[in-house]
């Protein structure tokens, strides 16, 4: 499968400051591409590199088989973009906005069809500061859909959103991707990241650590369960790996978690060791691609 | 389903889409249309009140003799009050009185040369003391349309209006765009950057040409101001100096990052202007050697050019070096603008 884009080497400096650190990326066409990462790992300077708003120290961008310093007219046309934050003009309507969008593209869908995908279609005459965060957020996505693009980039679609508009604007970007259509997203969601992206490239002070479908990561930890414990009397991580069916332990918080890969086996033999401790607390959850930030940073995500 | 749907043309033209934007946020804003519209009216209207041409009040003299009282009283320029001398020279020294007339001989005048009011009074209470032989002059009082201050005055709200709404309307507005992120979400469409540009341009002339009439039309029916010369080439003078004003607007929002910065620098070009570009007084007042200065000020280009037709009727002939300078400042700040603009 040919590649919808490609950076090899990327490199952003801000001063003295290392924005993006030498980083390889590859979205092959028609695939939901995700970045995941904290506030402040790059991501956000990565992809306005790649839309071709920032300048790279170095490193090379392809998008679409074409570079932005010889194809700036024409890849523009064939992009769908959405900023971080986006603020559209307050007192236009949802309408006008996107006339105004789509009259800067060749080629575009109808602004009726937009509003039909982004379920705008009774706020139309609604001026932008009269719309919730959502409706706003899913404006800027329409924005980005006017077009009709091969290649649509969202930079944190849903940061800030209630959980239902966050699934309204995830059901957006899955009829975009059922399309065959390519996605570029940014979000430090792990639970938007599993359930939008075909695979995920997580990133952290600039550079890819980890990179591959969500499943594939997870399963890097080893395990499926994560138990997450704490006692009264200190505990250290690696008294809890030689346990039976547990694939790895670190400390998290005041605790420690345990990687575990059958939660029925490995469960009676965690509770018999931390009795003598003093067992404060224990759950149990299915392990997410923050499990997986966490394992390969020590840090959470949300941080 | 996996065909793409089908892609009719674009809706409109950009220029289109984004000088009705632009269009539609102005009308929007009530502040904004109040300022454009409202403004220079209510402007127009306390200077005209505060100015207008009235009857000259009589000279407030205090006399010492019931004799100067009679012969000052029979001028009715004057009115006289019979006072005892200290509240007499009391009255004087707190400005209830602009003169005293002290009995002689000689008659002496106490009047302060400072203030204008005490000299007028000396001069008409002495021609009422020593009448002259039959009048060598005769006065006539002027106040024909054309010549009063409110005459000069409109040309100059118009112009100072012109420059106003230009700075404000683009500077202003064009760096809030870029504060809130707007203008990198346009850059990241294939938006031509030139027709954005042009579109403020445009707004300025489309709207120019709904200021004019309205302060032109107010002017005419509440003060007279009319309009001597030819009301086409008023018209293209205005849209000369809206454009140019739009372009000086474009090229201040160019660079600034936020909005306080383009207000301080919307009020460094403009103040100049306000004050020396001759708005409410005749730029004649300056001493010559700043004379060429205030000339190339665009501000005074446009004020002596719209003075020019409305009061004098002058032709395009006469107003030929004003009409060079607004073209040129409109062209070479809007392709400085285009050049100098961060977009990003």
């Amino acid at each position: 499968m040919t590649a919808a884009l490609r950076c090899q080497k990327l490199v952003k400096k801000y001063g003295p400051l290392t924005a993006v650190d030498g980083l390889d990326l590859e979205v092959r066409q028609g695939e939901c591409f995700g970045l995941l990462g904290p506030n402040g790992a790059g991501k956000t300077t990565t992809v306005e590199i790649l839309e071709g708003l920032n300048e790279p120290t170095g490193g090379s961008v392809e998008v679409l088989g074409m570079r932005w310093a010889d194809d700036e007219r024409a890849l523009r046309q064939r992009l769908g973009i959405s900023l971080q934050e986006t603020h559209l003009p307050d007192r236009l309507t949802v309408e006008e906005n996107l006339r105004m969008f789509r009259s800067f593209y060749e080629r575009g869908r109808p602004v009726d069809e937009v509003l039909e995908i982004v379920a705008l279609k009774d706020k139309r005459k609604s001026w932008v500061e009269k719309l919730s965060g959502g409706q706003k957020q899913r404006l800027a996505v329409a924005c980005a859909l006017v077009s009709d693009p091969e290649l649509l980039f969202l930079d944190e679609p849903t940061t800030g959103l209630d959980p239902q508009s966050r699934r309204q604007l995830w059901e957006v970007v899955l009829t975009f991707k059922a399309q065959g259509r390519t996605v570029l997203l940014t979000t430090h969601y792990m639970d938007e990241a599993e359930r939008l992206c075909d695979r995920v490239a997580v990133v952290d002070k600039g550079k890819v650590i980890a990179l591959g479908t969500p499943r594939e990561l997870i399963a890097s930890l080893g395990g499926e369960q994560v138990v997450e414990l704490a006692t009264a009397q200190p505990t250290r991580a690696e008294d809890w790996a030689d346990l039976p069916s547990v694939r790895g332990a670190r400390r998290s918080g005041e605790g420690v978690a345990v990687t575990v890969d059958q939660l029925h086996v490995a469960l009676p033999a965690i509770l018999s060791r931390a009795e003598p401790l003093g067992l404060t607390s224990l759950s149990t959850h299915q392990a997410t691609l923050e499990d997986v930030f966490v394992q390969l940073t020590g840090r959470h995500l949300r941080e | 389903m996996n065909a793409p749907p089908p892609t009719p043309a674009r809706t409109g033209s950009p220029l289109w889409e984004l000088t009705m934007a632009r269009m539609r946020l102005f009308f929007r804003e009530p502040g904004a249309v109040f300022w454009t519209f409202g403004f220079p009216l209510l402007l127009s209207v306390a200077l005209g009140i505060a100015f207008r041409n009235q009857a000259v009040p009589p000279s407030l003299v205090a006399v010492v003799s019931p004799g100067l009282q009679r012969s000052l009283a029979a001028d009715a320029r004057l009115r006289a009050r019979l006072l005892a001398e200290p509240e007499a020279r009391e009255a004087l020294r707190t400005g209830k009185v602009d003169l005293v007339v002290l009995e002689g001989p000689p008659i002496s005048y106490l009047f302060d040369p400072a203030r204008p009011e005490s000299r007028l009074a000396r001069a008409v209470a002495d021609a009422a003391l020593h009448p002259p032989g039959p009048p060598a002059t005769i006065d006539r009082p002027v106040t024909e349309p054309g010549s009063r201050y409110i005459d000069f005055l409109v040309p100059g709200l118009l112009g100072m209006q012109l420059m106003s709404a230009g700075m404000w309307g683009i500077g202003y507005v064009v760096v809030e765009m870029r504060t809130k992120k707007l203008l990198k979400r346009l850059v990241a469409t294939p938006m031509s950057r030139g027709q954005f540009l042009w579109s403020f341009v445009v707004m300025r002339a489309v709207f120019l040409l709904l200021e004019l009439p309205v302060l032109l039309g107010f002017a005419w029916l509440v003060f007279r101001v009319g309009i001597k010369g030819s009301v086409p080439l008023l018209t293209g003078i205005s849209l000369l100096g809206a454009l140019a004003f739009a372009g000086i607007g474009l090229l201040v929002a160019s660079r600034a990052r936020n909005t306080q910065t383009v207000s301080g620098l919307i009020n460094l070009v403009m103040l100049p202007m306000f004050v020396g570009s001759g708005v409410f007084f005749s730029t004649a007042r300056f001493p010559d050697g700043v004379q060429p200065l205030l000339r190339v000020l665009p501000l005074t280009a446009l004020n002596d050019a719209l003075r020019a037709v409305m009061i004098d009727g002058a032709g395009l002939g006469a107003i030929g070096g004003q009409v060079a300078l607004l073209a040129a400042t409109a062209a070479l700040t809007f392709f400085a603008a285009l050049r100098l603009f961060r977009w990003k």
